[in-house]
């Protein structure tokens, strides 16, 4: 054995004992509970061994229409937030320095308080004899309280509110990353300001907007509780989940949503990911 | 015919920390080549972006074939820039990449496919008009950004040193297919560059940048041959720069006197005045330094140090004042002065030039 590879013998050791330690947590707090899952989505309830019925009972029109529900509110969220956020994101990337900062304390200083608290907050300014309704009426651009809650906009409204920043940060990133040069170049050659965007800054922020729409849309299949404190009576993936597992105390038929969520969600990332989509080390 | 194409008026631009240029005038002949010359932050990348439209002046105009374009945009001049780092799309192809000009601008495809076609051969890039740019070499990518930015025919280049990036053989070779194809093309060409060298062997004239504003503007001989200031006269090549007082002026000559003796230098050009301070600057290898005293005249130097420079030899010497000079000796090293021994500096009166091309006053 030359000296060369002895070294480079090392090196493996020395990976595999970063690496280890990671291992084992993934092991354990993902891997481990996504077989116990899936182990009992296979299973009869009465404890019978292996079956599909659990997958069988899945298909009820009501069901799949709770998942469209889900995806339909998902797609919402996402479009939302990418209206929103991708402007939010270059506008930040753009701005001086002070502004940037300043901009981007914005995006990260809700992380540090509870969604749960946040959204109730939303819910207090919306509410009948709320800030908002108090304003407007005052202003007397309208006579009656309008209903805010429980209006599919409530529930969108705090779905964005909650999931923008995951738009905001991989928008930014990309624009920030981007050589503005190549924008002046599209001028140079005779592009005019909306032309150059849509030929130069979009194609080439593309990978922070994919990023941006799985980072929103995944999660906000998933999300129910908003939805529940806005009073929006939808009902979602989420729900039906809980339900099965809390209410009805079925964790067969429970585990077996879980696990379509999961295939589903997976299926969204290998999409992504055939698409070109970076991973989504996008901070 | 002489006709000006260019003509920038009195730029100045502040971009909040002091002037960036302060009052710059130019104007540049139909198929000429100018080039922008100085170190960095002087200004001239400035320059350039004012006269493409990415930056706007705080003061004066820029005239463009009769037109003044100060507030048009960019895409409303017909001038294209080759950017220092090429700025080519990395999502498109070669081809695409030459086409975009002529695209934005509407035009038809199977003229787009003749000209990106006639562009590429221009460049020698034919085979290559499928590959992305992230596939090609510093050299190639190069080729691609002229052949970008001549595609629709513009009526000025403008080049941010284009040749930066290069190893010093590309580069020198670049420097001949880019003379090569301006002359070809007829298209006038604004360069920038910090190169000296590349700015003598380009340009039919040179505009030496210093601190926002220009500090002499001419040909290549004149900047090199006859500085205006004592800057110029050090940014440009080699040389040494001899202060003294002008002692009497002749028809031809005039003679100069300092501490360390005296020496002749032409009285042509300079309008020099007995009793005047001068600033002469005599160029390195046109610096001569000889074993015994000249009929003419001889400062008398100690040498310092002996240094074979290819094909000639270096002489660092010191003047009594402490003055440093180097000369140029075409012997070979083993019989060229050596390190402490007595040379005395001369050269032919014509080939030093007088700073500013006259009086110098303290």
């Amino acid at each position: 054995m030359t000296h060369k590879q002895q070294k480079e013998r090392a090196q493996e050791r020395r990976n595999t004992l970063f690496f280890a330690p990671m291992a084992v947590l993934a092991v354990l707090l993902v891997a481990l509970p996504l077989i116990y899952v899936l182990g009992m989505s296979l299973t009869a309830n009465d404890g019978s061994g292996f079956t599909l019925a659990n997958y069988k009972a899945l298909l009820r029109a009501d069901y799949l229409l709770v998942f469209a529900n889900s995806l339909k509110l998902a797609f919402y969220t996402t479009a939302v937030s990418l209206l929103i956020g991708y402007p939010f994101g270059y506008c930040m990337a753009r701005a001086p320095r002070g502004w940037k900062s300043l901009l981007m304390m914005l995006v990260i200083i809700p992380f540090w308080t509870s969604a749960l608290v946040r959204i109730f907050g939303w819910k207090i300014l919306l509410q009948g004899n709320g800030l908002i309704n108090t304003v407007l009426k005052s202003l007397g651009l309208i006579d009656k309280s309008i209903k805010f809650l429980g209006s599919y906009g409530s529930v969108l409204l705090a779905m964005v509110y909650c999931m923008i920043s995951f738009m905001i940060l991989p928008c930014h990133s990309a624009v920030d990353k981007m050589d503005f040069t190549l924008v002046e170049a599209s001028r140079d050659l005779g592009a005019k300001p909306w032309r150059a965007f849509l030929d130069v800054t979009l194609p080439l922020t593309l990978p922070g907007i994919m990023a941006g729409c799985v980072l929103v849309f995944v999660p906000s299949v998933g999300i129910f509780y908003l939805s529940d404190i806005m009073g929006g009576g939808l009902v979602l993936v989420g729900n039906l989940i809980r339900d099965q597992l809390l209410k009805v105390r079925d964790w067969h038929t429970g585990s077996a949503m879980s696990v379509l969520l999961v295939v589903l969600t997976a299926g969204i990332y290998l999409i992504y990911r055939r698409c070109g989509g970076d991973d989504l080390g996008v901070m | 015919m002489e006709e000006i194409l260019l003509s920038i008026r009195n730029i100045t631009k502040n971009f909040g920390e002091g002037n960036v240029l302060s009052g710059v005038s130019l104007d540049v002949r139909r198929g000429e080549f100018v080039t922008l010359l100085g170190a960095s932050g002087c200004g001239k990348t400035t320059t350039l972006r004012i006269v493409s439209g990415l930056e706007t002046p705080d003061e004066g105009e820029v005239i463009l074939d009769g037109r003044d374009v100060t507030a048009l945009a960019p895409e409303d001049r017909p001038v294209n820039t080759v950017f220092q780092s090429y700025a080519l799309f990395p999502h498109m192809n070669v081809e695409k990449n030459v086409a975009y000009g002529l695209k934005v601008r509407g035009e038809d495809k199977k003229v787009i496919a003749a000209r990106v076609k006639d562009m590429l051969e221009l460049v020698q890039m034919s085979d290559y008009a499928k590959r992305m740019p992230a596939q090609l070499s510093g050299g190639q990518r190069q080729r691609i950004a002229i052949a970008r930015a001549l595609a629709p025919q513009p009526k000025l280049l403008l080049l941010d040193e284009p040749l930066g990036a290069l190893d010093l053989q590309l580069r020198r070779q670049m420097q001949i297919e880019l003379k090569r194809l301006q002359k070809k093309l007829g298209i006038t060409f604004i360069y920038i560059t910090h190169d000296q060298e590349e700015a003598i062997n380009m340009s039919d004239r040179i505009a030496v940048m210093r601190g926002g504003r220009f500090e002499q503007l001419g040909t290549p001989e004149e900047i090199y041959d006859r500085p205006k200031t004592r800057y110029v006269a050090q940014f440009i090549g080699r040389s040494t720069i001899l202060e003294g007082t002008v002692r009497c002026v002749g028809n031809e000559t005039a003679v100069i006197e300092n501490a360390n003796g005296w020496f002749s230098v032409s009285a042509k050009d300079a309008l020099l005045k007995t009793g005047q301070k001068a600033e002469v600057c005599v160029r390195t290898e046109r610096m001569r330094a000889s074993r015994t005293p000249l009929d003419v005249f001889g400062l008398p130097a100690t040498v310092r140090e002996v240094r074979y420079a290819g094909g000639s030899v270096e002489i660092f010497a010191a003047m009594k004042d402490g003055t440093e000079a180097v000369a140029t000796s075409d012997q070979p090293l083993a019989s060229a002065p050596k390190a402490g021994e007595t040379v005395y500096l001369h050269w032919t009166i014509g080939q030093a030039a007088v700073i500013g091309g006259a009086s110098y006053d303290a």
